[in-house]
């Protein structure tokens, strides 16, 4: 065609008006409102979950539970270790709110007692886990390469072996117990999914064009991972690691319950389940107490997580 | 595809020595001495200690032991436990008790969780809905055992439904409430995640048209939400086989039954860390075989996975 067809002359009725940039202020149509501050994946999250009856429920269990791991002293006055033989499967009393166990302890003193072995498990080995595995997963997705095929290959033989049974094996191997013992076992092979989210993350978030922009800066590698990459795939490892703490309590109270984790001089929830099961048929009602304080300790967890993820997932948000 | 299952196969080696190794490591870490320890307090002669020492193998350095050890494995010759019964022979005794109640346990959890899953899925945002993923969370959050306690508790000893115990040679009947027990965390996670894909699914493009073209409400589910909802679900359980075996440890414990995990439970309790560590590589190797049949399997209903 030889003719432009832009610079034809338009039918009648058919022209367009463009108004010249004397009459519309190109500068103040793209201006952005600076007065409002920016909002980030973290406001987001925090404006939606504030409206969410679930998220209070298990933030005051969570702070509950802390409280009652660090001053225990706080909810009772009694010892869970001072107990009297003649007081054995005694009922509820005054002072006594839930009664004795088998051997004459009380039970409430207990529940509230046994909460700090389980918090310190809990906690520890989930700060374990997402120092090793974000370290492992960062370094992976971030210099790829030989490094990462030799660092996921690793990652795979840890995540070959289920952790609680692997927990089992070394406890039983360990004479010398305690929380941290506990912890760290149980991040041994704890780690492995951890590492495989912030691969994924960290591959999602390296060639985002803030990243090849401090690159261009001169911004180092190191720093950048740590400044721009990491920052930008916490999401998905804060949503895993408060799920894995309720995972972590629950392994300890197994290994408790199986007599290999925390040694029976102390105080747990786990611990107790095991001595409970013995007076299971005569006394049911023993095991009660420290079954539904564990269970609300993870459960709280467990639903933060959740809504920790819906408030995260902007597709979870429009629907 | 067979170059696929090839290069899985691959992938297996180093995974199994990996972690087999790492299993029989730890019983080197151990401190004592397990032929000492034989002789008691007066000891042994140390022609007699020369003797053991040979015939297990302990003269020899650590990979020298390792690769015995190996060799036993794949020889099915995994020396004997501290009562003198041949692992293998414990191992071959108790597995088909295993085996028919983690079978049970998966087909409770996938029916039911797929089941529960879609039916939530379907009524997003109904009390239904959210009813079963507050229970589903609940039973996330309660161990095993307490769940197997309160069935014992309630279902056996009040209301006298079904047997506390399973015992030698546990009929279909008597494995029952292990397998619910042994089932439920599973359940609830199959649930959410069936859940979670119908809801995904639900309102993809190929619903839609399949709906538009004017298939039965029924068909649209069964063909396309609940087909596609599925492959996630196989994989989890893949992934749950772990957790069955170290779930099946408490529940055959508790219920007492003569399984792997029942044995591997007294085990334990007893403090043979020998035959708590070969019972468990067992455990593992089982678990990696399973892993890999169940990757092959997804490869076969996912063409996406075998071309990746």
């Amino acid at each position: 065609m030889p003719e432009n067809r832009y610079e034809k002359t338009p039918r009648p009725g058919q022209e367009h008006f463009v108004a010249p940039p004397e009459v519309v202020k190109v500068g103040v149509i793209d201006a952005v409102d600076t007065s409002e501050t920016p909002s980030s994946l973290w406001s987001d999250a925090w404006r939606d979950m504030r409206h969410r009856a679930l998220f209070w429920v298990s933030a005051a269990l969570i702070v509950f539970v802390i409280l009652m791991a660090v001053f225990p002293g706080l909810f009772t006055s009694t010892s869970p270790t001072e107990c009297h033989l003649e007081d054995s499967l005694g009922g509820p009393t005054a002072g006594h709110i839930f009664g004795f166990d088998k051997q004459g302890c009380d039970i409430y003193a207990r529940a509230v007692y046994g909460a700090r072995a389980s918090v310190t498990v809990g906690i520890l080995s989930t700060l374990f886990v997402v120092v090793i595995g974000t370290l492992i997963g960062a370094i992976a997705g971030y210099f790829g390469g030989l490094l990462d095929t030799l660092l996921s290959r690793f990652t795979d033989i840890f995540f070959a072996v289920p952790f609680v049974l692997a927990a089992i094996v070394i406890m039983s191997l360990l004479d010398d117990r305690n929380a941290v013992v506990v912890a760290v076992v149980l991040a041994v092979f704890g780690w492995t999914s951890i590492a495989r989210i912030t691969r994924g993350a960290v591959l999602g978030v390296k060639n985002n064009e803030f990243v090849t922009a401090a690159k261009a800066l001169g911004m180092g590698r190191g720093a950048i991972l740590g400044k721009h990459v990491l920052p930008n795939s916490a999401a998905p490892i804060i949503v895993y690691a408060t799920v894995a703490l309720g995972t972590f309590i629950v392994a300890e109270a197994t290994l408790s319950f199986l007599g290999i984790g925390l040694p029976t001089s102390t105080v747990s929830w786990g611990g107790d389940l095991a001595k409970a099961q013995t007076s299971i048929r005569v006394a049911p009602e023993i095991m009660i107490y420290p079954a539904t304080a564990l269970a609300l300790t993870v459960l709280s967890f467990i639903m933060m997580g959740d809504v920790v993820r819906d408030a995260l997932d902007p597709k979870a948000r429009k629907r | 595809m067979l170059w696929y299952i090839g290069r899985r196969l691959l992938q297996v080696i180093p995974v199994f020595l990996g972690a087999t190794l790492l299993l029989y490591g730890l019983v080197f870490l151990r401190p004592g001495d397990p032929v000492a320890a034989l002789g008691g307090e007066r000891g042994l002669s140390p022609a007699a200690e020369l003797a053991i020492r040979e015939a297990y193998h302990l003269d020899q350095p650590f990979l020298m032991q390792y690769l015995y050890f190996l060799k036993g494995v794949f020889t099915f010759d995994m020396g004997v436990t501290f009562t003198g019964r041949p692992v293998v022979e414990v191992i071959a005794q108790a597995f088909p008790v295993t085996f028919q109640l983690a079978l049970m346990a998966i087909v409770i959890e996938t029916v039911f969780g797929i089941g529960f899953g879609l039916w939530a899925g379907v009524r997003k945002g109904k009390l239904f809905d959210s009813t079963v993923l507050l229970w589903s969370l609940v039973l996330i959050s309660v161990p095993t055992f307490v769940i197997g306690f309160v069935m014992q508790a309630v279902v056996g000893v009040q209301l006298g439904w079904l047997p506390i115990t399973a015992g030698r040679d546990p009929d279909f009947i008597s494995l029952l409430m292990p397998a619910i027990v042994l089932a439920t965390t599973s359940f609830a996670y199959i649930l959410r995640l069936t859940r979670t894909s119908v809801v995904e699914n639900i309102t993809a493009d190929f619903v839609r048209t399949a709906r538009a073209k004017g298939l039965p409400r029924d068909k649209v589910m069964s063909r396309h939400v609940l087909r596609n909802s599925l492959i996630p679900v196989v994989t989890f359980i893949g992934i749950d086989l772990g957790n069955l075996m170290a779930g099946s440890i408490v529940t055959e414990g508790i219920f007492n039954i003569n399984g792997v995990g029942g044995t591997l439970y007294q085990a334990i309790i007893r403090g043979e860390n020998v035959t708590v560590v070969s019972l468990a590589t067992v455990l593992v190797i089982v678990y990696i075989f399973a892993n890999l049949l169940v990757d092959v399997f997804y490869a076969v209903l996912d063409p996406r996975i075998r071309y990746a």
